[in-house]
């Protein structure tokens, strides 16, 4: 039997206008309040907040979305903060319009996240800068689900967009489905390479920056075995390898420079529509996987109706598959 | 025998200005105190004139403003250096703070090589605790060591530092790491002066011999005494091995000391004279590890500043211990004691084993982040441990019953308020010292200091001749933040959880919390976030990592700024970041100047209604000008049950939001 579908998640339909609380003029002149205002809407979960929400991407995405997004990744300790830090100083004194959204690690028993440390950046004051973090909360793959939603708001309000996630693992993929360019920061000394390689992440980045390069012996090492892994590539974008310091701040404006040489690649090879449009399903099916398992779940009677069905029929491993095939057959209705 | 010599006597003193301060050490001097300890004040250890925007409200609160060599003239008039011992609570600008006072001594006509006394001059334990450092590691390290080779040759009776162990045991330290981190600190000082190639072997032997240590004493004395003897024993082998000393003199592990604050409690204030005075017995009953110079704390430290009188009492304490006991009269009384050696050979290993694993991390510098983690977990754990009652405070969470005290009813009459014309009157004479000052002899003499701080010239000399020439802190700060660039300390809130565990008095009452933190999701629309910072220039960040650490663990996210903010940065941040609630940590006493200017920036921003509160040593007048202004919460040294901050805190929230 077919299990019937009803959802609506929040961002799909349309839904006739209301009160908003949020100025759209004030949110295009890059107004700091009216832009965290917007984000913390975003983020309710309340159902009427919801559907204000809706009202106001609704809103925003009949307006072009201007904004060159811009991902960087890379693992834990790499230095990632801190080269972002020296990105956003540099953008800061173009007088360019940026958001930056950086992800932080949830705790997986409290629940609780430590976040952000904006004062390592000399931002001069008055820059038209935002800078939001966010919690990965529950979900895998390096980027929440509020972050998520916040690129396809942020976009149509800045001129670029920074974000930062977790840390690359074999998960990571989400920053391939939601930024225009994929910086990928790696250390000269951790062997970083030959695990992206079997993890399948080296596939993700447009360019790779290897951080710490104040020492020079390994900064070469680490170029050359990235250089071997990129050299079978037929793509019509060559990635570019840099050796960079934000210690020293070595190449970064090379890095600057590839970064936007590759926005122009997407735009004179028309593949920034293509990748917007990737972007925008790849957060549709994301947001439907999400949104399925919670409902299945909450069908069950949510963790607890599912711990008292595993006690009360002292469920065994071949128990959990015929689950699985119940599971297929219910009806997910809202 | 003969009576072993006192200590020197000194009380941590400054306040206001440099005229009412040096009235201050007069008038200690006249008591019977033997030496001096500045104070300086919050602008004047970072770097900042007293009219930069972060100077604001810090002016003269934790201790004395000195911007020029005007101010420490008038500091020490009447006082004749060459008779004087004075220790200086200095250390970003402590190369500054010696040239200066070598400068008024040549004014008094006092030759530089009779000076005595001590600047601090730890750099790695502002990183790690004490937060009033300015630059990067490696420039701050080469400054340590330009006062370090200067004064050997030049004034050959000053200790150009005293490595802390002090700040990481209020930072949280067990006796073990304060021991192993200290040492490190010692290391790479040493080996940084080593590697500069300036001192000759003979020279370089004689400055391991200046080199002095400030020791903290907590209430567990016995185990106390035998930290001291770790450090005489292991300093004594580290600097015959590796160093190469064979002087036994030279090794010799000289400190000072300043008893414990962290343990010092505002309930009751009362009983902090006992807890002070076994503190102190700790650093003098022993012969062989008795301290050479002793500061006291006083009574009411908890509460605010302390008064004159206040002051007089701890050092009677000193003075009745030194001339009334017969602790002077032996040797050392712990010679041969099975039980003192066992501990001691126990304390040893561990913590030269921690010496050994900071030494494989790289060092001290390179393990910045490890120590800072441990000190955080390890002061986590005995915030733990006092919420669970599994350490005892007494008439803080045991036996709380109290009579009414006749020493302290609750208001603000048992302590010193500094006068807040005192920054005006400062700031004034700041723009009068400027405009009489030679303007080519200061700007020569900066672009003099701009050299030496590139071609790698010892910054002493030069930094004498800008105090000479009338430059101020601020411009001297300010040449060599150019050079060298500024730096940001690691958190270490990273490392640290509260319990692992669910059950225990702490264990079940986060659970509780937690799920309480997840409800309130419901009223908020989305889960708890709040911002923990710092306004102001008071570095001392271990109550706000503290806070930031147990909100993670009940479930909130954590905004953790930091310290050295302005009320605009936290605004900013709190807007861009969407949080519910602001916390803020003030122990500088400038709380009545930052916290309505916060208060103020949210209005400004639209933000009127993100409730704030607000933690510090703030006295209970203070409190209730806060809450009138808008605080929602004041919370105090009293308020030692962290859950019952953290369930406030969301009371509050869902209270501004609902």
């Amino acid at each position: 039997m077919k299990g019937r579908i009803a959802i609506r998640p929040y961002f799909f339909l349309p839904v006739a206008t209301k009160h908003l609380h949020i100025d759209i003029t004030r949110l295009l002149r890059f107004d700091r309040t009216s832009i965290a205002a917007a984000l913390n809407l975003l983020e309710d979960r309340r159902p009427p907040r919801q559907e204000q929400a809706l009202t106001l991407l609704d809103e925003l995405t009949t307006r072009p979305a201007p904004a060159h997004v811009v991902g960087i990744t890379g693992p834990p300790g790499v230095g990632k903060s801190s080269l972002i830090s020296r990105l956003i100083e540099h953008t800061a004194k173009t007088g360019k319009r940026l958001a930056v959204i950086a992800v932080d690690p949830s705790s997986k028993i409290s629940g609780g996240a430590l976040l952000g440390d904006r004062g390592r950046m000399q931002v001069p004051s008055g820059a038209p800068v935002y800078i939001r973090s966010f919690a990965a909360r529950d979900r895998l793959g390096g980027l929440s689900r509020e972050a998520f939603a916040a690129v396809f708001l942020l976009r149509h309000l800045c001129d670029v967009l920074l974000i930062e996630t977790v840390g690359v693992g074999q998960s990571e993929t989400d920053i391939a489905h939601i930024a225009d360019t994929v910086v990928m920061v790696i250390q000269p000394f951790s062997g970083d390479v030959l695990q992206f390689i079997k993890a399948g992440v080296m596939e993700i980045p447009d360019i790779l920056a290897i951080n710490k390069a104040d020492d020079e012996t390994l900064a070469r090492k680490a170029m050359a075995d990235v250089k071997a892994a990129l050299s079978l590539e037929q793509q019509s974008w060559k990635r570019p390898v840099l050796a960079v310091s934000a210690v020293t701040n070595l190449n970064l404006d090379k890095l600057d420079a590839a970064i936007a040489v590759h926005f122009h690649h997407l735009t004179v090879t028309r593949t920034l529509e293509k990748k917007r449009t990737e972007q925008a399903l790849a957060w549709a099916i994301g947001e439907i996987t999400h949104e399925i398992g919670r409902l299945g779940l909450a069908a069950l009677g949510g963790p607890d109706g599912v711990g008292t069905l595993w006690s009360q029929q002292s469920m065994t491993v071949s128990e959990v598959h015929r689950l699985l095939i119940l599971l297929r057959k219910i009806r997910y209705e809202v | 025998m003969k009576k072993d010599n006192p200590w020197v006597m000194r009380t941590y003193s400054g306040h206001s200005t440099a005229k009412a301060s040096n009235e201050l050490y007069r008038l200690n001097l006249s008591k019977g105190q033997t030496g001096l300890s500045v104070a300086f004040d919050l602008p004047t250890q970072t770097g900042y004139d007293s009219d930069h925007e972060l100077a604001r409200g810090e002016v003269g609160k934790v201790g004395v403003p000195v911007g020029h060599i005007g101010d420490m003239e008038t500091l020490f008039s009447g006082i004749p250096l060459d008779k004087m011992n004075t220790s200086m609570t200095i250390n970003g600008t402590a190369a500054w703070l010696l040239a200066l006072y070598i400068a008024v001594a040549e004014r008094q006509g006092v030759d530089p090589k009779a000076l005595q006394g001590t600047t601090q001059n730890d750099i790695v334990k502002e990183y790690l605790s004490r937060g009033t450092y300015i630059f990067p590691p490696e420039p701050s390290l080469r400054l340590t060591s330009d006062t370090i080779t200067y004064t050997v040759a030049s004034v050959p009776k000053w200790n150009p530092i005293n490595v802390c162990s002090y700040h990481l045991q209020e930072a949280g330290a067990t006796p073990v790491q304060e021991v192993a981190f200290t040492l490190c600190t010692a290391i790479a000082i040493l080996d940084t002066v080593k590697a500069s190639g300036k001192l000759s072997a003979a020279e370089f032997t004689e400055a391991v011999g200046r080199i002095s240590f400030f020791v903290n004493s907590g209430l567990r004395f016995i185990e106390e005494i035998c930290k001291l003897r770790v450090f005489g024993q292991l300093w004594d082998e580290l600097t015959r091995d590796r160093y190469g000393v064979t002087d036994p003199k030279l090794r010799r592990f000289r400190y000072g000391v300043q008893v414990n604050s962290l343990g010092l409690t505002e309930a009751q204030p009362e009983n902090n004279v006992p807890r002070i005075v076994l503190e102190a017995l700790g650093v003098t009953l022993s012969k062989d590890a008795r301290c050479r110079a002793l500061q006291l704390p006083t009574w009411n430290e908890a509460l605010g500043l302390p008064r004159p009188w206040d002051q007089q009492w701890s050092l009677r304490i000193q003075q009745i211990l030194a001339y009334e006991t017969d602790i002077l009269d032996y040797e050392d009384i712990f010679e041969g004691s099975k039980v003192i050696e066992a501990k001691t050979n126990k304390l040893k290993r561990e913590a030269w084993s921690e010496v050994e694993r900071v030494q494989e991390l790289g060092g001290v510098i390179s393990a910045l982040d490890y120590v800072k983690e441990q000190l955080v977990a390890s002061h986590t754990e005995r915030v733990r441990r006092i919420n669970a009652g599994e350490q005892t405070v007494v008439g803080v969470n045991k036996f709380t019953e109290t009579a009414p005290s006749p020493l302290y009813t609750g208001d603000s009459s048992a302590i010193l308020k500094v006068d807040e014309e005192a920054e005006r009157d400062q700031l004034a004479r700041l723009q009068a010292f400027r405009a009489s000052r030679n303007q080519t002899e200061a700007n020569a003499a900066l672009t003099a200091l701009r050299d030496a701080a590139a071609n790698g010239d010892n910054i002493m000399p030069v930094s004498i001749r800008c105090a000479h020439a009338g430059v101020t802190t601020g411009e001297w700060a300010q040449m060599l933040r150019a050079a060298f660039g500024e730096f940001r300390a690691p958190t270490g809130i990273g490392g640290a959880v509260v319990t692992r565990s669910t059950n225990g008095q702490v264990g079940e009452r986060l659970e509780t919390l937690r799920a309480r933190v997840r409800n309130s999701a419901n009223t908020l629309g989305r889960p708890l976030k709040v911002l923990i910072g710092k306004p102001g220039l008071d570095g001392h960040s271990n109550g706000a990592e503290q806070i930031a650490v147990w909100c993670r663990d009940a479930g909130m996210e954590v905004v953790y700024e930091g310290i050295r903010l302005t009320p605009d940065q936290i605004v900013s941040s709190a807007r861009d970041e969407g949080v519910h609630l602001i916390g803020l940590s003030i122990l500088s006493g400038s709380h009545l100047r930052l916290v309505p200017e916060v208060i103020a920036g949210l209005k400004a921003e639209g933000l009127a209604e993100v409730p704030v509160v607000v933690g510090g040593i703030i006295p209970e007048d203070d409190a209730d000008e806060l809450r009138k202004a808008g605080v929602a919460r004041v919370y105090t040294p009293k308020d030692f049950e962290m859950l019952r901050i953290l369930s406030d805190m969301v009371d509050v929230a869902e209270a501004a939001y609902a």
